[in-house]
Order: structure tokens, then sequence, then C-alpha cells
């Protein structure tokens, strides 16, 4: 079956052709480093030939987000993809589609920052996507991939968790998976739905009123008493999301006496770090929360019971340790390893710090 | 009274589209005419199942309230790129945005140009009051020069707040657009002539033509602190020699 | 078998796209492969570098620390790689322009004058062909059967004609590598 072939491509490539291929009505997206090359191949790819998928260079990521907003408050299949400080201008949109309900997939190919900062890979935008990034009392759903393969398949995943919960999906990438090429299986095509078939699966959509009342998509409420109301019931739909919708990996895990807690490509690099690490006799795990949010908590927490210390790698400062330590409430030592402004920590480095910080 | 209100007296009625919400618009506010037109172009268009409107953040924030059709909120200024995404995944769909002045020609500047330039085949409707009125009487892009608001308290003087910006000029210039015109509804020649407009502008995006921004001149009797007909002779005099009516492009055909 | 490998130089020496040769003739020889490059146009040292690994099994980390296998095509990739490369590994350089020649004797040191044998050949373009050449006769991690296979996916058609050319520059690179 020629949908099965294994193609070498880079992460943003895969990407793109997952989008065609899981039935994506629409991209939106402006270039910048490093992932341009997802609207580059879209572009290369013609999808409005053959599937009908609309592909638009925006003139901003402002725009693009809120061309996301308009075509996903229709109940079409939408996308964005973009880099750090473009990320960072989409979250008034993103904000505005989690209070109307939309969903949407936002693709985030980290770089390092803070401002303009650099093109090469980081983690840093860990809070900005797991704590909501706008204003408001909202989250949205996150996805890390660790391989290529996960940039394809994650793509049909975040559409579907999208719909089935009507809250915008990020699949938080960075310059490691967007720009390695490696082994992929791309999806099978999957047709996009027809204009009847979102009206009837989406009855809160803005398609046109025929037969029915018509709808407003909307963040805005000026009675607090309501406003309050539509808060609560976001709330629950994000209680109900942390229930059901954890997703994690652990390798290594049966023996550990440590454990490495890594998202992403800082993932791939500690499972180095643990090959050579229990070469020298260090009885060390891996968890890979691949949800950041909902955040594995009750897992970790599980986890660490029978733990000496969790070191948590990041291409970052230290945030996702946040999340850890409260999700341990202070049974075991956390401790952080990260390098910063684009740099990609090496796997010696992170055994070192290992050693360094329990041994 | 009774005995008069039976079918054959009947003269005149308001568009169906356009429902009994109380509107909050103040007395004398330009925004009722126009929604009430909108809502009159849509039915005659038979287009009541297949509109989907997109309303700004200013005092139209509400336009969903009143016009009985599928309506999306966007983010202040943003109102264009929603339209865009919509009208291209729903062609067949009539769509447009319903924008005032500091939504469409300040803080969406970017977004109406680039939606007009790329000949989306939409409509922006750009209600020009020369003032903030949702906030309260503040200046907008297109204040005229020694006009008053609470931003410009002594007038609004060239160097210290810039010229006024006259978009619907600007997007004459984008080979994206196919109709551009100004309108004003002060009174009933020009309410009519400001229907045609958007009837035009409506058809001309249905058929494929390219961008329309029609763009009514109006009155805020709050924000001007003027009552309404001296708000209507204050636009008379001021604003449209800044902003004068007509049709600035018409490539339609129509 | 594994080969971590990482292929510096200059910027339009070709390092990137040998190393994508060179991870497409590990697909088509069914072993795993990664392809990192180090992206954009300002990179640390100053060089281009890619990191290839082919392997047996899964890969774990695209980033690595050492390496089996070094190309340096320029005296800063030199300066930064030569320590990296794994005892007992591998590290081929081009002569030309070389000042401070590879010093470490607990691996194996192969110079490759590439750059010259294109000169002869008098086509600059199959320089990167000829060192994947010597990789491939010190290090034979894919074979050039499918290396030529490779070339024929990887090249648009209209430039099939040049395969033949290319694989004599393998050819070439494999006779001309000298261990040090």
């Amino acid at each position: 079956m020629a949908e099965q072939e294994v193609k070498l491509m880079k992460g943003n490539e895969a990407l793109a052709h997952a989008a065609i291929r899981c039935g994506c009505d629409g991209y939106f997206g402006y270039p910048i480093t490093p992932q341009t090359e997802v609207i580059e191949t879209l572009s290369e790819l013609k999808p409005w030939e053959t599937t009908g998928m609309v592909v638009l260079q925006a003139e901003s990521e402002v725009a693009s987000i809120n061309m996301l907003y308009g075509g996903g408050g229709t109940g079409k299949r939408v996308m964005t993809s973009s880099s750090s400080p473009g990320v960072s201008l989409m979250q008034e949109g993103i904000s505005y589609m989690a209070g109307a309900e939309v969903p949407g997939l936002i693709v985030d190919v980290q770089r390092g920052g803070p401002g303009l900062g650099t093109i090469q890979p980081s983690q840093s935008d860990y809070f900005q996507a797991t704590r909501g990034g706008g204003n408001g009392d909202y989250y949205i759903l996150v996805l890390a991939p660790n391989s290529v393969q996960e940039m394809a398949d994650f793509v049909d995943l975040s559409f579907e968790l999208a719909f089935k919960y009507r809250i915008p999906a990020m699949i938080l990438s960075d310059g490691v998976i967007g720009q390695m090429m490696e082994k992929v299986v791309l999806p099978p095509f999957k047709p996009r739905r027809t204009n009847e078939e979102i009206i009837k699966e989406c009855p809160w959509a803005a398609t046109g009123c025929k037969g029915r009342k018509p709808v407003v998509i909307t963040s805005l409420e000026l009675k607090p008493e309501i406003m309050e109301q539509r808060n609560l019931q976001l709330q629950e739909k994000y209680r109900k999301i942390r229930e059901n919708e954890v997703r994690y990996e652990t390798k290594f895990m049966d023996d550990a006496e440590y454990m490495i807690v890594a998202f992403g490509s800082a993932a791939r690099i500690a499972e180095k770090t643990i090959e050579l690490a229990r070469a020298e006799g260090i009885k060390v795990g891996l968890f890979r929360p691949i949800t950041l949010w909902p955040f594995p908590e009750k897992e970790i927490a599980e986890a660490a019971k029978k733990l000496k210390g969790i070191l948590v790698a990041e291409i970052n400062a230290g945030m996702m340790i946040e999340d850890v330590r409260l999700a341990v409430n202070g049974t075991v030592r956390c401790e952080h390893y990260g390098r910063l402004g684009g740099i990609v920590p090496e796997p010696e480095e992170m055994v070192k710090a290992l050693k360094e910080k329990f041994l | 009274m009774n005995d008069i209100i039976s079918p054959e007296n009947l003269v005149y009625k308001k568009p169906e589209l356009l429902n009994d919400t109380h509107m909050h618009y103040c007395a004398g506010c330009s925004h009722g005419v126009v929604h009430k037109l909108v809502a009159e172009v849509i039915e005659e268009m038979g287009m009541q199942e297949n509109a989907i409107g997109v309303s700004p953040v200013g005092c139209s924030v509400f336009a969903y309230n009143y016009i009985d059709i599928d309506w999306q909120e966007a983010a202040h200024g943003r109102a264009p790129a929603l339209a865009s995404a919509i009208k291209r995944l729903w062609p067949e769909r009539l769509v447009f945005t319903y924008q005032g002045d500091g939504d469409m020609a300040c803080i969406g500047t970017a977004e109406s140009i680039h939606a007009l330039n790329r000949g989306e085949n939409i409509t922006l409707i750009f209600i020009n009051n020369a003032i903030y009125g949702m906030t309260g009487g503040q200046m907008a892009p297109t204040t005229l020069i020694g006009q008053k608001t609470s931003t410009c308290p002594y007038g609004r003087e060239p160097a210290l707040h810039g010229y006024p910006l006259n978009l619907s000029e600007m997007a004459v210039t984008l080979p994206g657009t196919c109709f551009v015109t100004r309108q004003s509804v002060e009174n009933v020649a020009s309410i009519r002539k400001a229907k045609a407009a958007i009837k035009k502008a409506f058809t001309a995006s249905m058929e494929g033509k390219g961008s329309s921004l029609v763009e009514i001149v109006a009155t805020c009797n709050s924000g001007w602190k003027l009552p309404p007909v001296k708000a209507n002779k204050w636009m008379e005099e001021n604003m449209f020699k800044q902003y004068p009516k007509g049709d600035l492009k018409d490539t339609t055909n129509l | 078998m594994k080969a971590e490998i990482i292929i510096a130089g200059f910027g339009g020496q070709g390092v990137l796209s040998m190393g994508k040769i060179l991870a497409y003739s590990g697909l088509m020889e069914n072993k795993e492969v990664t392809w990192m490059p180090a992206y954009g146009p300002e990179q640390r040292g100053g060089t281009a570098n890619v990191t290839v690994i082919v392997s047996e099994e899964r890969i774990s980390s695209p980033i690595l620390s050492q390496y089996d296998v070094a190309i340096v095509l320029n005296q800063p990739s030199l300066d930064k790689f030569e320590s990296k490369v794994k005892p007992g590994g591998i590290l081929i350089y081009d002569g030309f322009g070389i000042i401070n020649p590879p010093t470490r004797k607990d691996i194996n040191v192969y110079r490759i004058d590439a750059m010259d044998k294109a000169a002869e050949l008098k086509n600059s373009k199959v320089f990167n062909m000829i060192v994947l050449g010597g990789l491939l006769k010190v290090c034979p991690i894919v074979s050039t059967d499918g290396l030529n296979k490779a070339l024929y996916k990887t090249l648009p058609e209209r430039h099939h004609g040049l395969i033949p050319l290319n694989m004599e520059a393998v050819e070439a690179g494999g006779q001309i590598i000298e261990k040090v």
C-alpha cells in the first residue's frame, strides 16, 4: 500500500503532509524560522487542487490566529503553525478561541527567546503553552511530539480532541523536531468532512442558520453573573479533560532509582542519557509527558514513590519542573537541568548533571 | 387603534431579520439605520440562512443581538481576518464585517487593507463617526483636525495627534477591491443610496468580483455632545469635507 | 551496527546534502536514520554541520556529545570536532586549507584531498560525493548500491543523467582516501 510507505522527511514537512491527509480544511500561517517548511510544503503540494484544503499566507500571526478563529467558528478543521515570537502574537486570538469555545490547531515549533531571541531550538514556551498564554481563566490542550512520526500523528489526534472538547489544541514542538529528518509513516488519507456533515456534527458553529435559530460565536458577556457561569462551565470542561486525556510514556522504569522527566526533543536526549548512565550502573528511567496540559501529575506522583531523585531535563531555565514539584509535593527531591538561548543540551551533559545532583 | 392594524393598511414594516431586542444605541445614532439596511438587503437577496456576519469591538459589538443571522464576534480589529477565512472555507455564504473607525482604520488597519488587497469576496461595512463611542468619546483615526474629544480635549492637532486617515481612498488603490463607496444615512435620500450601495457590495461578493468597502459617514451624538439634528448638520458641514460622499471606485458592472 | 556521524564544513560545501544522501541510503537499506542539521545562517563556531545517525536499531537522541565518525572539511570544524570523536573512532579531513592537522593518536585519522580531486575532475559540485566515497571506503555503513538508489530517490528526474558522474566521484573518493 502506497500509504504505508516509509518516508524520510523533516518534522515540519511531515506535519504538512499529515494535515492534508487527515482532512484539514484550512491552513493559515506566516513564515518564521524554524517552521517555515510547513507552509512551503503545503504551498508546493497544492492541496486545494486535491482535497480542497485552503492554504493562505496571512499578513501576520495576528491575522493567522483570527483566521483560525473565524474558520474554527464555522466548524471547519483549521490549523496554523508558527514559532515562539509568532505564537506570542497569537495569544489574543487563542484566548478568544478558548472563551468562545472554538476548536483549532496551533503548532509552535519553539525557538529560543525572550523577544526575537534566536532561531535555534528551545522549550521555553512551556509556561505560555500550559498556562493558557493569553488573558483569562483558560487552558488549551498541549501535545509534545518527540519524533517526526509524532509530528505527523498528533495532527489528527489534536483535531479529534479539539472538536471533542471545543478547545484550541497545540502541538508544542521545537526546532529539533521540526528540522530533523527521520523515518515516518504518514497517516492514511481521511476525507474532509462535507459541509452537511459539519452542519450536523457542529450545531454550535456559525454556518448559516438554515433550519435552526441563529448562533453567535463570541467570548463576550457583560453581565458578570452570566460570565461567571460560563467560566464555571469552562472549568468543568477542563476538569473532564484532566480526567480523561492525560497521555505519557515511561521507559526503563522497572528497576529505576532515579527518573528523568523530559518532554519533546529533550526526552530523546534523555533516552540517550539513560543509555549512557545505565552503562555506568546508574539505575535511571524516563517519564515523558506527552500531554503537557493536562499534565500527568498523578502518574508522576505514583512513579515518584519508589525513587531517590528526579531530574527534570528541559531546554529552558526550569518550567516543567514546577509542575513536577507540585505533582510530587515534596516527597522526592527534584532537580533541573537545562540549556538556554538555543543551545541544545548533549547527552553527556545530562549524565554529568544527574551525577552531580544526586550521586 | 386595533381596527387600523390590518394587512391592507400596512405601508411599512421593519425587516423580519431585525428582531425585537431593544437596541443599546443612543437616540440619533446611525448604527440602527445601517443595521436595518443590512437586514433588508439580506432579506431581499434571500440570504437569511446563508449569511455569516462578523461583528467588531466598539459600539456595534452587539450587532449580533439585533440581526437574526449567524454571527462571529471578532477581537478588536480582526474581523476581516475572520471573514477572509470564513469566506474561503464557505465560498457559497454571504460573508461581511461590520466595523467602526477604531476597529477598521486603527487597530485593524493591517487586517482591513490586506483582506481588501487579497480581493476576498467579502464586504467590509465601515461606520465612520470620527470618535470612539463605546469607550466614551476618545480620538479616532478619523477624528477631524480641530475636533475635540476626551483624548484631544483642545482639538485634534496634527503636530500632536497626526492626521485623519482616509481609509476608503487607500482602498481605491488596491487591485483587490471592486467597489469602494462612501455614503451616509442622515436623510431618506442618503439612506436609499446607502442601501443600494450595501446591496451592490453584497451582490459583488456573491458573484466573486472581489472585496468591497462600504463606508458610512455617521453621527455620534453622545460622543460629539450634540442633539441628533445638530449632529446631522455638523456632519454635513464638517465630515463631508474630509470624507466626500460617492462611489470612489466601481468595477463591478452591477 | 550503528554509526553516529558528524559532517561539518563551510556553508555551500554540500555538507547538509551529503548528510541527506547518507540518510536516504540508510533508508534504502531499511535502517533507522536521523538527520539533524545545525540550521540557520549563523551557526556556532561559524560552521555548517549535520549529525547523521544510521543504525539497525531505534535511535534515541538525534543530538550527540561524541561521534563514531567526524568528517571535517575546514579548520574551524576540525578544531571543534576532533575532540568529540570517540576513542577508536574515525576522523576524516580534507587537507585543503588545513594549517593545523589533527593530533590525536587514539583515533583513526584519514585524509581525503577531495577539493583537489574535484578540481582535477573539473567539477566542484561532486566534491561532497568524493568525500562520501571516502567515508564508505573506511566505514561501510551503507552500500554503494544503497547510495545509488538514494540518489535516484532524492534527485529530481531531470538530474538523473548526472548520477553516473556522481557514482564515479564516489569511486574516486574511495581510491584517494589515505590513512594518516
